[in-house]
């Protein structure tokens, strides 16, 4: 199925490339009952599955040669816009490596599952009071998941109260990617609105768009230039005016932690992203967790169980609302061992520390954005929140430097890039989140390195065209992957 | 650093936020900070209040044997820590794993494409609608059998629910899909059939003929299947489904009161450019390097927004980093002996039980590591769940705990994996034999 390479153009072979026969990593206790019957021809399987044959000193230098290759926040400088890549305490991993959680089965006897719920009733607790929301669920496996929760559960709201007419969410033009994709999957119309030259929503437009067809609008604040929403009050009593709902997204709430909150906003239903805000690592791309917070109108929808505690017995409990709850939007109760770490965080930083988290990383981005728009445009010369874009618009005509090879450029100097060509209303647009957790010096050491590529820039673009220079491989044929897709050995 | 800025005091940075009147003017009521030995007390407490017993618990989450190099491989800070593999040149070692991953996946289903991971199993289903009503034009009807775990019943609809989209449920007849129904209901507007194997009784269903009956009508046939399960039964190809999803959980991840898990979904060729979620491929560098890079992104919401095939961006890497690790280390041949001492030990506890006049299993299909025991009345079912918590054992999970349905009170749901020893298992004959 693949195509043949020279041992000189692979970089490191396929496990299953390596394997010999009958060689393996992992042998069980012999059989102690008798052999069953076999299944029967119907049901039995006939193909075999070409898988390694490796022993476990084979798996473990394959798997730790690819994790040469790889770059993770214990590298370096991950300044990502919009993913909040902090540092991930490792206490974090120690409590969420306890076979007091990883053992326990998720259909154990409530008695048996005490730890477990106090756990999360108290994280559904702690995040409640830092969003200024009522109550919520932690079903929600990532940031998307808990988008698309809580639109379902608007949409069961609305049918709840007899207005299924309400059938559009708004969404500014800058939003997320998932913004739409969560609207679209509970089935509501999207309908974009425009952002003002100040680079916020254009309340004149958003007026035009309001009628009672419109179910919500999903905000995120600051939005993704990194802009504080200041008419978020207004834009708030517009839309209870017009009967819908306001929907936070909680991607950039690291900006906010006991500065603001969503609820006094005006906000009526938020997801937060635990690996981003709350310091769980990203996996590689997950596992995330996506909690949805609700004002209390919202609160009989929220997906169920939901996570109670008895008063007269002092113990947690489940609770199944059937009548009303939008139902379940995972197989059990949500990343419980994600949830453990954001508690873990929670509960290490404490409120002045959450606090003074967010501080910090408003305060380090807007150090960089000053360092930087020296030399480079800055679109919206304000005071930003968590993060801020830059526009290489200029520079690309004047030299034919574009954003990609800036960005790849930072990788021969030890930097995982910045988010690229994002938010699309920026063009050739590299949006910076530096997170609290780094120094200053990294800061420093940054921004000198962005510095000298633009100088590179000016006298030879070419150079940054074929960066980086100093990985492992060089840039790849995207093209060839979309066209002639090879997706499995 | 103010000075740079231009500013006086860090309460400057939130001027804006002040003038919009949105500065929280007290503290957080929450908890001050703790150091990392008073947390580690907080967290061992609470880890503490769980009670660990030796578990013939399943239903959709299992204890199998998981190799101690497979926490040790995937604790690595650079798997561990890093974002989605957005940036090829430095992300080489996620992007070869998760291709792996996928190849892994190809292989056990016998499907041609695989996506990088979805959430889990239950959630899988719900993908597995919204893949098939946009695949069919028209359609706004998905078909579930009965025998579906409850809660991937309940996910799909979740995902229905408000939307005009129809689910609706295949009847099930002595424990499994009745598929004597199964062409009455097909019609015009019907996306897919989505049934599972081994079902929520631990049934194997049989499928002959689903798959023409389904295609006939244009429709897609999903299945799902616990993958360890594949070492032994049918693969999703092998029945004729287009789309296979299940959760590789029992693939090295370990139960963690319900997740991360990890769902997968594998579709055949014709499905490739409407598979949800990210997928790698190989291409080459500059150099022409075999390497690996994210692609058909086309179909993701960060290209596509609300037209994309769905809204997910995480998934769970670092869950099938896991399960391809496991999967490696285990090989074929692992994966057959585990398969075959979980359906060995099922079927020593399962006659134990008959010959002791329980009616376990009393259905007519075969079952691989798990089936139902019917009680007779609700205090028979309590005095045999409590003798053996007593004794440290977690019996099996009551049906009606999934269901939320009384029908369902008397009916326990009994799993057994190669963890269980013959001792464990003769310790729960004894015990059942006391019952009686």
């Amino acid at each position: 199925m693949m195509e043949e390479f020279a041992p000189d153009r692979i970089v490191e072979p396929l496990l299953v490339e390596q394997a010999v026969p009958k060689r393996r990593g992992y042998l069980f206790a012999p059989l102690d009952v008798p052999q069953a019957a076999p299944l029967d021809d119907v049901f039995a399987r006939n193909s075999v599955a070409r898988l390694p044959e490796a022993s476990e000193l084979d798996t473990v230098r394959h798997f730790s040669k690819l994790s040469t290759m790889a770059y993770g926040v214990d590298y370096g400088f991950y300044p990502l816009g919009s993913c909040t890549m902090k540092y991930n305490p490792k206490v974090n991993e120690v409590t969420a490596s306890m076979e007091g959680f990883t053992d326990i089965h998720p259909l154990q006897d409530e008695d048996s599952l005490q730890g477990c719920l106090a756990l999360m009733y108290r994280t559904l607790k702690d995040l409640s009071e830092l969003l200024g929301m009522k109550w919520g669920s932690l079903q929600a496996c990532a940031g998307a998941h808990g988008e698309y929760t809580g639109l379902k559960i608007i949409r069961t709201y609305f049918l709840h109260h007899n207005e299924m007419g309400r059938n559009r969410i708004l969404i500014p033009v800058s939003a997320h990617g998932t913004n739409p994709a969560s609207a679209n999957m509970n089935g509501f119309e999207v309908q974009e609105v425009a952002t003002d030259e100040r680079g916020l929503v254009d309340l004149n437009d958003l007026e035009s768009k309001l009628d009672d067809t419109v179910a919500g609008i999903m905000l995120t604040n600051p939005n993704t230039l990194g802009l504080f929403e200041k008419d978020i009050r207004k834009i708030a009593s517009m839309v209870h005016e017009a009967g819908g709902l306001l929907y936070y997204d909680g991607a950039n709430f690291n900006a906010l932690m006991g500065m603001a909150r969503p609820g006094d906003m005006g906000f009526d239903v938020v997801h937060l992203n635990l690996h981003k805000t709350f310091s769980t690592p990203h996996g590689g791309g997950g596992p995330g967790s996506g909690p949805v917070l609700v004002k209390k109108e919202l609160v009989p929808f929220i997906p169920q169980p939901d996570i109670v505690y008895h008063e007269d017995s002092g113990k947690y409990g489940f609770k199944w609302n059937e009548e009303t709850s939008c139902g379940k939007v995972s197989g059990f109760w949500g990343n419980f061992l994600v949830v453990v770490r954001a508690f873990t965080y929670i509960l290490s930083m404490g409120s002045d520390g959450l606090k003074a988290a967010s501080r910090h990383a408003v305060l380090n981005a807007n150090y960089m954005q000053a360092l930087l728009k020296k030399e480079y445009s800055v679109p919206y010369d304000v005071i930003c929140k968590h993060e801020f874009v830059l526009s290489l618009s200029n520079l690309k005509e004047r030299t034919s430097v574009s954003a990609l090879d800036i960005a790849k450029g930072l990788i021969d100097f030890g930097y995982h890039p910045p988010t690229m060509y994002f938010p699309m209303i920026v063009h050739e647009a590299l949006m910076f989140e530096p997170t609290e957790t780094e120094s200053k010096d990294t800061l420093d050491g940054i921004c000198k390195a962005m510095l000298q590529l633009k100088d590179m820039a000016e006298k030879d673009g070419g150079w940054l065209h074929d960066s980086p220079h100093h990985a492992v491989i060089g840039r790849v044929d995207e093209v060839r992957a979309a066209k002639n897709p090879v997706v499995r050995y | 650093m103010l000075d740079a800025i231009g500013i006086g005091s860090l309460d400057e940075l939130f001027d804006d936020v002040r003038q919009a009147g949105c500065l929280l003017d007290r503290p957080l009521d929450i908890d001050k900070g703790r150091s990392e030995e008073q947390v580690l007390d907080v967290l061992r407490n609470l880890a503490g209040l769980n009670v660990r017993g030796i578990s013939f618990l399943g239903a959709g989450s299992y204890d199998h044997a998981i190799p101690s190099a497979v926490r040790m491989l995937a604790s690595l800070p650079s798997f561990v820590t890093a974002y989605t593999p957005y940036q090829p040149e430095i992300s080489q070692g996620v992007l070869q794993a998760i291709f792996e991953y996928q190849s892994m996946i190809c292989e056990l289903t016998g499907m041609d494409v695989s996506n990088a991971s979805l959430y889990d199993g239950a959630s899988a289903a719900a993908e597995a609608a919204a893949l098939a009503i946009a695949e069919k034009r028209k359609s706004n009807k998905v078909i579930l059998s009965a025998t579906m775990h409850p809660f991937a019943i309940d996910c799909v609809k979740t995902w229905a629910l408000g939307t005009g989209r129809e689910v609706v449920i295949l009847p099930e007849k002595d424990g499994v899909s009745d598929f004597s129904m199964l062409g009455y209901m097909l019609d015009e507007g019907t996306a897919a059939f989505i049934a599972q194997s081994p079902n929520r009784y631990g049934y194997l269903e049989d499928f002959t003929g689903v798959a023409d009956k389904v295609h006939q009508n244009k429709s897609l046939f999903v299945i799902s299947s616990d993958p360890l399960s594949l070492a032994m039964q049918k693969s999703q190809a092998e029945w004729g489904a287009d789309v296979a999803i299940g959760d590789t959980q029992v693939l090295g991840i370990p139960m963690g009161f319900g997740g991360p898990y990890c769902g997968y979904m594998a579709v055949t060729k014709p499905l490739m450019r409407k598979i949800p979620g990210r997928i790698v491929g190989q291409t080459v560098d500059t150099e022409g390097r075999r390497v690996y890079v994210l692609t058909l992104q086309a179909r993701e919401q960060h290209i596509k927004r609300e037209r994309a095939t769905s809204n997910i961006c995480s998934n769970e890497a670092l869950c099938c980093l896991v399960s391809v690790i496991h999967t490696s280390l285990l090989g074929w041949a692992g994966l057959k002996e585990a398969s075959n001492q979980s359906y060995c030990k099922a079927h020593y506890l399962c006659d134990g039980l008959r010959k002791l006049g329980y009616e376990a299993a009393p259905g007519f299909a075969p079952f691989w590591c798990e089936f139902p025991v019917l009680f007779e009345s609700d205090a028979d079912l309590e005095r045999f769940v409590s003798k053996m918590k007593a004794e440290g054992i977690f019996s099996g999970v009551r049906l009606s705990r999934l269901t939320r349905n009384d029908k369902d009170a008397l009916t326990l749901l009994v799993a057994v994996t190669e963890r269980r020893t013959r001792e464990q298992l003769d310790r729960y004959l004894e015990i059942s034999k006391e019952a009686r």
